[in-house]
C-alpha cells in the first residue's frame, strides 16, 4: 500500500513532535531540524529509529545525515567552504535536500541547514517508493 | 559499585529484552531525605535503575565491548510511587541497536502492577571516546562490574539470535 505525500508529512511531523518535544505548529516544511527545532546530535539519530520504526523502513548509517563527508579534508575548500568535490558528494550523498540556497554560498557552518523537515519528508517519500509493494 | 539500583536480573535475553528486579528498603539513605516521615522511591531513580537495566541489556548486546552511556529519556511517566516493602521491576526491551547507539522501550511494574514507561537511548562511546578526553579503558563496565554480571549470568542469560547490524550508505564520503 502506497501511503500519500499528506500522510507522510504527517507521520513526519509526529516523529519530529516526539523526538524533540516540539509543537505541532513549530513543524514547518522549512524548518531546520537543528536551527529552528533545537535538534542535538543523539536526536539526529533518535530521528532515525523513529522514522524506521514508523515508516518500517532501513535507514543505513550515513544516508540521511551523510555527516562522514565532512570529515574527509578533501571535501572542504577554503575561506570554511565545502570545495568543489565535497558540494558533489553531499549532492549525491542528499538527493533528497534542497541545495538552491546552499548553493549560492556552500558554507560548512549552513550545512546543517540541509536538514529541513522537508529533506526528511523528501527522504521518506525516496524510499517508500523503492520499497516492495506488499 | 554503590551505583547500582538493580537488585539482580530474572530474565535476560540476550539481544532481545532483560527483567530486573528492585526491592525498596527503609534502611536505604536517600528515603531518610526524600522525604522526612513520607518515604518514596524518587522517580530520577527510578528511571536510573531502568537505565541501568536497559543499558546492561545494550552492553551485553555488544559483548561489552562498547562505553554505553544514557543519552536521552525519549520517555518518562509513572502514576504511582513505591514505598519501602515494595518491589520494583523493569522490563527493559531493546527496539534498535547500531554501531552508534540504541534504543530501548521499557515498562515499570510495582509488585507486579504497571506504573510506568521509561524509552530511552545510549550513545556507544568506544574506541573514538579517546579522541573525546574519555579514558581509553571500558569504564562503564568494569572489571567489578564484569564479576557481579559474571554472578547473575548462569541460568537467566539466553540468546536470541545475531543483533541488527549496521549498514553501509550506498554514498561514499
Amino acid at each position: 500500500m502506497r501511503i500519500s505525500r499528506d500522510e507522510v508529512v504527517k507521520q513526519v511531523g509526529e516523529v519530529l513532535v516526539d523526538a524533540l518535544g516540539v509543537d505541532h505548529e513549530d513543524v514547518t516544511e522549512n524548518a531546520t531540524l537543528g536551527g529552528d527545532l533545537g535538534a542535538e546530535s543523539i536526536d539526529y539519530l533518535d530521528i532515525v529509529f523513529r522514522l524506521e520504526k514508523t515508516f518500517g523502513i532501513k535507514i543505513p548509517k550515513g544516508e540521511l545525515f551523510p555527516d562522514d563527508v565532512l570529515n574527509n579534508p578533501d571535501n572542504l575548500g577554503a575561506n570554511g567552504r565545502i570545495s568543489p568535490r565535497g558540494l558533489e558528494r553531499l549532492k549525491e550523498c542528499m538527493p533528497h535536500a534542497d541545495f538552491s540556497a546552499f548553493d549560492q554560498n556552500p558554507l560548512v557552518s549552513k550545512v546543517p541547514d540541509l536538514f529541513t523537515v522537508k529533506t526528511l519528508i523528501r527522504y521518506v517519500q525516496s524510499k517508500l517508493e523503492k520499497a516492495p509493494v506488499a | 559499585m554503590r551505583w547500582i539500583w538493580i537488585d539482580k536480573f530474572t530474565e535476560f535475553v540476550s539481544g532481545s529484552h532483560a527483567v530486573a528486579v528492585k526491592n525498596v528498603t527503609l534502611a536505604e539513605e536517600f528515603l531518610q531525605d526524600h522525604f522526612p516521615g513520607y518515604p518514596v522511591m524518587p522517580p530520577s531513580l527510578v528511571i536510573e535503575g531502568m537505565a541501568q537495566t536497559a543499558g546492561i541489556l545494550v552492553g551485553e548486546a555488544r559483548g561489552f565491548r562498547e562505553n554505553v552511556i544514557l543519552a536521552k529519556i525519549r520517555e518518562a511517566q509513572f502514576s504511582d510511587y513505591a514505598v519501602p516493602g515494595d518491589r520494583l521491576s523493569y522490563h527493559a526491551r531493546m527496539e534498535s541497536i547500531t554501531d552508534a547507539a540504541a534504543a530501548t522501550v521499557g515498562e515499570v511494574l510495582l509488585n507486579d502492577r504497571a506504573i510506568g514507561q521509561v524509552n530511552l537511548m545510549f550513545s556507544h562511546v568506544g574506541q573514538s571516546g579517546a579522541a573525546m578526553g574519555l579514558p581509553s579503558h571500558n569504564f562503564v563496565f568494569t572489571e567489578q562490574f564484569m564479576r557481579l554480571f559474571e554472578r547473575f549470568r548462569d541460568g537467566v542469560v539466553a540468546s536470541a539470535g545475531p543483533s541488527d547490524v549496521d549498514r553501509a550508505a550506498s554514498c561514499q564520503p
